[in-house]
């Protein structure tokens, strides 16, 4: 028995856990699903407790970790257990990289699917299932089937937080790169209007954006950002002497273990802040960066999330549709003016969204945001931001999420129950269970 | 499923007419619960205002520990798992009449000690499978030092306190937990008609404290929180200086 957390260390719960390393494994361990069910688990990088299973059964697939290329097509065959880590260390030095990386590379292919991540490149190149071609799902009678874009059955996969089986293996279309170096331009915009306008006009260009908003500036400047845009380098822009499919992430520091509650407090937050957006160029072209630190800058630290001390952080990831930016406005406004300090907030514009009934993704805008958990007023206030999203005909990630409400969740996925009705038809006992199906009535 | 910032889905209020289970579970729904279950003797039910939260009502009688087991079925069926238990139920009655009536004083221990031991360990049994929620305890000052003025109730919920200590500590590391609140006087029907105790509260006040705890994975809630200190001397008073006072 073990007490498990997503990576806001939030809402802790006990469950046994299976570590399964081939399906035989897999199928043998539903065979015996007990009666609390069995939830499907990754490396944990899910904010809240999508991953975890009170009383029940938690099936850690990290151990499912083979994979292959096939260099003529550029489609990777990976179990699901299977890193993205893993790959862009096995694939950049042949001249390949993942077709879609989120802002820790610290994940699974399988939720990787399962949440259908999306990366600086939504725009360009939507979310990660629309770039897996087949996948392996054992389901709960133990079964293996393969499934692929066709079968209703992969859309309610892709997307539906491992609540319809195990996605054991995934056949995926990875991406030829010249190098393994980023061409980035950086530039600071002095509010969010003219951040917005920026992004609309010229984020076309790159194949990968991002804004990071300064929540600190209000009044006027609410809003400014430092934005940074990139693609992947020629081999001619990368400078001589530098291996140009070289991968080697720098070793990673380590958040000391004594790291106090709050060491990321609204001080030294603040501060951090306020030297990230003065040490951005006003505006910097051409800059030559690897993928870890355009990718991955908090890979960096490792287990920065102890940082928020023993009461952990939540994540607040909303998108709104195109169309919305007003309510993007008012909930920046709000948040800036109630003084929510948070250590990285993310602005990115979304392209076209999947079929999945619970894929997040949609065209607009979607901020991310953490906050310390113990944040007097912190309920309200964000149920105040459901609020104006739904409103709005935009929803919450339920990667990130670990306090919406099941209210709110049927408001902003319209399709809950076309996904509800596949799901049962795929787990008509209720097998694949988990604490967030149970918070969301999913 | 009690979420990230400390809110809940569903309540089972054991005492369900009870004013201050009453206000817990009214504002755990203001906070987001969905599904509130009042459980008490039948009688004329209490129609609380609980915002959008689904309320149900079940037969529960604290004196009948045979009876306990079904009532946590019925409610797991109305609710699935239950994230919040609260054992409200108890009798204060009368210390002069008790100590008339020695069979009627014997009773009110049965509900005021074995029926929450019953109560109690079903509860313990349910939220250890689980793996998660709380179960929260009404005990109160009067067991943390038994006075002269109130014995008999007093000895019931110090021999409370105590079980709900050890309850605690049988459910350490199972992800279910206990909360022990110990309230001074509460303003309220049970109270009506005494004279008010000194720091003297509300049961709103309790409900706060009480959500607050859950937030906060307390084991123990004193309301008003500076009971706990007053009672820390309380405790070394001498006894000869105890026994005489007033209530
Ligand atoms: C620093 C940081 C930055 C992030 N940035 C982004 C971002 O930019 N974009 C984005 O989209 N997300 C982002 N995320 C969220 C993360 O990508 C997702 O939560 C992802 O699902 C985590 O994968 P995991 O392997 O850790 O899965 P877990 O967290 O262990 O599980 C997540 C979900 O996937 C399911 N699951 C896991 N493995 C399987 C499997 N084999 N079969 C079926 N279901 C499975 C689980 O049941 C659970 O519902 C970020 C997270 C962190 C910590
Ligand atoms: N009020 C205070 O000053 C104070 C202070 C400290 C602690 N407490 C404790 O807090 C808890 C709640 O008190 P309260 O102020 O809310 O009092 P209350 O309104 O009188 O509530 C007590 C409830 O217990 C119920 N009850 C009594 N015997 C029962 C039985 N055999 N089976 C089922 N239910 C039974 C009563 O039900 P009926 O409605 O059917 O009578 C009543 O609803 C009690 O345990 C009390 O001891 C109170």
């Amino acid at each position: 028995m073990t007490f498990l957390t997503g990576w806001g260390r939030t809402a802790p719960t006990r469950a046994t856990v299976a570590r399964p390393r081939t399906v035989a494994d897999l199928a043998a361990v539903l065979a015996r699903a007990p009666g609390r069910g069995v939830a499907v688990r990754g490396l944990g990088r899910s904010y809240g407790d999508a991953a975890q299973n009170a009383g029940g059964l938690v099936l850690d697939c990290t151990h499912l970790r083979s994979w292959t290329l096939d260099e003529a097509t550029g489609l990777v065959t990976a179990a699901g257990g299977v890193s993205l880590h893993d790959l862009m260390t096995g694939l950049l030095p042949r001249g390949w990289f993942v077709p879609v990386s989120p802002g820790t590379r610290h994940v699974t292919v399988g939720g990787a699917i399962a949440a259908d991540v999306h990366g600086k490149n939504h725009h360009a190149d939507s979310s990660f299932a629309a770039h897996v071609r087949s996948l392996t799902l054992v389901t709960a009678d133990g079964r293996a089937v393969t499934l692929t874009p066709r079968d209703p059955l992969f859309w309610a996969t892709a997307g539906g937080m491992g609540l319809t089986g195990v996605i054991a293996e995934a056949t995926f279309a990875c991406v030829p790169v010249e190098s393994s170096w980023m061409r980035v331009d950086v530039e600071r915009t002095g509010d969010l209007d003219e951040t917005l306008a920026v992004m609309t006009a010229t984020d076309d260009r790159y194949r990968y954006t991002v804004a990071w908003i300064d929540l600190l500036a209000t009044g006027r400047h609410t809003g400014r950002s430092v934005l940074t845009r990139g693609d992947h380098a020629r081999r001619a822009d990368v400078p001589a002497g530098r291996d140009p499919l070289a991968f080697a992430p720098a070793a990673r520091l380590k958040a000391p273990p004594w790291a106090p509650g709050g060491l990321l407090n609204p001080v030294t937050v603040r501060a951090f802040n306020e030297a990230w957006y003065r040490r951005a160029p006003q505006a910097r072209r051409g800059l030559i960066q690897g993928v870890a630190p355009f990718f991955h800058p908090l890979d960096g630290v490792q287990g920065w999330n102890r940082m928020y001390g023993s009461r952990g952080f939540v994540q607040y990831q909303f998108v709104v549709p195109s169309g919305g930016e007003a309510t993007l406005r008012r909930i920046v406004a709000r948040l800036s003016s109630e003084g929510v300090v948070s250590f990285l907030t993310v602005l990115k514009r979304f392209g076209p969204g999947t079929p999945g009934p619970l894929s997040f993704p949609m065209p607009g805008w979607t901020l991310a945001l953490d906050i310390p958990a113990g944040r007097p007023g912190l309920a309200a206030l964000l149920r105040l931001c459901d609020r104006w999203v739904a409103d709005a005909g935009g929803r919450v990630y339920l990667a990130k999420d670990s306090r919406l409400s099941a209210a709110a969740l049927a408001e902003m996925y319209p399709r809950l129950d076309e996904w509800r009705a596949l799901r049962e038809q795929a787990d008509p006992t209720g097998v694949f269970r988990s604490d967030l199906a149970r918070r969301l009535d999913l | 499923m009690k979420n990230a910032l400390g809110s809940v889905d569903t309540v089972l209020l054991l005492g369900g007419r009870s004013e201050i289970g009453l206000a817990i579970a009214g504002r755990l729904a203001r906070e987001g619960a969905r599904k509130i279950i009042l459980a008490s003797r039948p009688g004329p039910s209490p129609a609380p205002a609980f915002g959008g939260a689904e309320v149900h009502h079940l037969d529960f009688d604290a004196a009948d520990p045979a009876g306990h087991g079904a009532v946590f079925d019925a409610a797991v069926k109305l609710a699935g798992d239950l994230d919040v238990v609260i054992a409200a139920f108890g009798v204060l009655g009368d210390q002069a009449a008790y100590e008339e009536d020695p069979q009627a004083a014997a009773e009110s221990v049965g509900v005021n000690l074995a029926g929450h031991v019953s109560a109690g360990l079903h509860a313990a049994r349910l939220l250890r499978e689980q793996g998660h929620g709380t179960l929260v305890v009404l005990s109160s000052v009067a067991g943390v030092r038994v006075r002269r003025a109130n014995f008999v109730y007093g000895a019931a919920k110090a021999g409370l306190d105590g079980f709900a200590q050890g309850l605690g500590d049988a459910l350490h590391g199972s992800g279910a937990r206990v909360m022990i609140v110990r309230p001074g006087f509460v303003r309220g029907r049970m109270t009506a008609g005494l004279p008010a105790a000194p720091m003297a509260t509300t049961p709103d006040a309790v409900a706060r404290a009480v959500a607050a705890g859950l937030r906060a994975d307390a084991g123990v809630v004193w309301v008003p929180s500076k009971l706990r200190p007053v009672f820390a001397v309380m405790r070394l008073l001498p006894r000869a200086i105890w026994r005489r006072l007033p209530r």
